[in-house]
């Protein structure tokens, strides 16, 4: 065995595999520093700033004192908006492909369109919602903003509904309609209860993913400097302030900047967690 | 239904005392259910039909954005290197090479790396530290946009310019052919910078599709290879690899159509500089960089519809990309036969 396990060829093979296995160690740690670093630096250049007038003050002129209160509302107001408008949509689109058209062509066309909605470009949604609703009102406003992230939402909601829904046992279906539920009944009271926790996890994954989206509000929802409720009006948001204050030559704005991005980071960590801990929840059971 | 023979559903009263109201009543609740049950029908497939019509008013509302621009310069848009609002002369050509170089320079990291990673996660780690790793990878993938533009405009940028980047300038200067793409002042930020952040941000997508794609490996190939005495190197090369290469492949565009439409890391690090350099350390600027940076200050209807007309190509390049992916792993899936 000695004489065969000593060949030149046996020792090359054996100095090729670890090779490659200390790669795929390294490369492992190498994906891993970079989220613990930039954690870090958030926590480091964040925390410090994190005060109780953060959320209870407006954004401030250069060198002045404040907090983020306008945008934190802004960003609140818009996502509940988005979710609003893009829920009901995506989990009744989803519905359609998993419950009534599993296999017609349709749901084939939309799931692939689907798909790439999921992952195109989030500034050209922006751009769609300037074309359609700000250049068409003339004005820049929360609505508009609204309605950019909820075209982000619908995709999200469509893929998770449709994906829970199919995972729902046929049984279930077939003993709802066994005692004569009619279908819109059996989805309702029987497949949605069994898919909740799926369906709930892709409304947080979405409500995640546009918390932090900027590029879509730059030219619909714009910015304001000041405290406003009127959607009709251009409104203030979280990610474009951080835009703003961070490209800024302030130091404090640059601070308030560093903050509103600790704020952004935990809130979506701590959804994309509860998330994932609820469809955890759901495989165990 | 209040005459004539009871419907079927009826069958169980039969021979009970029910009365004739009731009866009525119970056609009318019939009814009713089957109204809705068409109504609810319809609604879920008008739903379905918006996801379609959202993408038809992306195209056309696009295309008619960017008609004032096309009409303009014509194909000549495509392919001028000329960005200039005071004369109103523009051109796509620096902001799309922007785009491609620093989504190559992503690609070739990001790609090795996070195939490396899903070897390690499918082949060497312990099973308890899996899921951890793969949550963490995961949550990397969830970090939001701006917040890698931030970090690498206040932490990756100095600390390239300071260290990485005169090294390579160094080391390189005197290396003919790298010597130009490697040239320069250490400017911190620039199309090296973007390239670099953007290979992290899709590092994620390209481990957790990879990962996924080498778990469907059946094991008995996997166990039938390493029974023939191969090691884990090249079991995973010989064939896990052949088996997914669709997969693999579905998932590296996939990473690809997001690192063509990333914005906001890449505004921030990227310089906006709209000319094209041989160099990777100098400033630059890509489609998605240019409209986030000039949209909202752009005056004219000609700046505006210029800058809607690189969303559109933009759109299309991804568009094309991501539908190649898409295909791609449809392929895969359908020879697993899922």
């Amino acid at each position: 065995m000695s004489s065969q396990t000593d060949t030149p060829l046996y020792r090359s093979r054996q100095r090729r595999n670890v090779t490659t296995m200390t790669m795929a160690y390294a490369a492992t740690f190498f994906g891993l520093a970079w989220l613990l670093l930039i954690l870090a630096v958030l926590l480091f250049k964040g925390f410090s700033g994190l005060s109780l007038a953060v959320f209870a003050e407006m954004t401030p002129p250069p060198g002045a004192t404040g907090g983020l209160l306008n945008p934190i509302m802004g960003s609140l107001v818009m996502t509940v908006l988005a979710v609003l408008i893009g829920t009901p949509i995506g989990i009744l689109a989803g519905t359609y492909m998993a419950e009534y058209g599993r296999y017609d062509k349709l749901s084939t066309v939309v799931r692939f369109i689907n798909d790439i909605l999921l992952s195109a470009p989030s500034i050209v949604i922006g751009l769609f919602v300037y074309e359609i609703m700000v250049a068409q009102m003339g004005h820049f406003s929360g609505w508009a903003g609204a309605v950019s992230l909820a075209v982000i939402v619908i995709p999200v909601v469509v893929r998770t509904t449709e994906d829970m829904l199919t995972l729902v046992p046929d049984t279930l279906r077939e003993a709802a309609a066994s005692i004569g539920l009619p279908r819109s009944l059996m989805i309702q009271k029987v497949a949605y209860r069994a898919a909740r926790a799926g369906m709930i996890t892709g409304v947080l994954l979405a409500v995640a993913r546009i918390s932090g989206e900027t590029a879509p509000l730059l030219f619909t929802a714009l910015n304001n400097q000041f405290w406003s409720t009127n959607l009709n009006a251009p409104v203030s948001s979280l990610p474009v302030v951080i835009f703003q204050f961070a490209l800024s030559p302030y130091k404090d704005w640059q601070d308030l900047a560093w903050t509103g991005a600790l704020i952004i980071t935990l809130t979506v960590l701590t959804l994309s967690i509860i998330a994932r801990a609820l469809a955890s929840q759901r495989k165990s059971t | 239904m209040s005459t004539g023979r009871p419907p079927v559903v009826d069958v169980a009263y039969q021979g009970q005392a029910i009365s004739v109201t009731e009866q009525v009543d119970r056609a009318k609740v019939l009814q009713r259910l089957r109204l809705g049950d068409v109504a609810f029908r319809y609604l879920t497939r008008t739903a379905a039909i918006t996801v379609l019509i959202i993408l038809g008013g992306i195209i056309i509302s696009l295309i008619h954005g960017a008609w004032p621009a096309l009409h303009q310069f014509g194909f000549n848009f495509l392919i001028n290197e000329s960005w200039n609002p005071v004369t109103e002369n523009f051109g796509a050509i620096s902001p799309i090479y922007g785009t491609v170089v620093t989504s190559i320079i992503a690609m070739l990291i990001a790609v090795p790396i996070g195939l490396f990673i899903a070897l390690f996660l499918t082949e060497l780690c312990p099973m308890w530290l899996r899921r951890p790793i793969g949550v963490a990878i995961e949550l990397l993938a969830g970090i939001p946009s701006i917040i890698y533009g931030i970090w690498g405009l206040f932490v990756f940028a100095p600390f390239l310019q300071t260290y990485v980047q005169p090294f390579l300038i160094t080391v390189f200067g005197n290396v003919p052919g790298l010597s130009t793409i490697f040239a320069g002042p250490p400017y911190g930020i620039g199309v090296l910078t973007a390239g670099l952040i953007l290979a992290i941000m899709v590092l994620p997508f390209i481990t957790s599709i990879s990962r996924d794609v080498f778990e469907a490996v059946p094991p008995v190939l996997e166990e039938a290879a390493y029974g023939l005495g191969c090691t884990t190197w090249e079991v995973a090369r010989y064939v896990v690899l052949p088996f997914t290469r669709v997969g693999v492949i579905g998932g590296v565009m996939l990473g690809l159509g997001r690192a063509l439409g990333e914005t906001m890391a890449v505004t921030f690090v990227i310089g906006n500089a709209h000319r094209i350099s041989g160099s990777i350390l100098a400033p630059g600027t890509t489609i998605s960089a240019t409209i986030a940076n000039e949209f909202t200050e752009a005056v004219g209807d000609l700046y505006t519809s210029s800058l809607i007309a690189l969303g559109l190509i933009l759109f299309v390049i991804t568009f094309i990309v991501l539908a190649l992916a898409r295909f791609m792993l449809m392929r895969l899936n359908a020879r697993l036969g899922v």
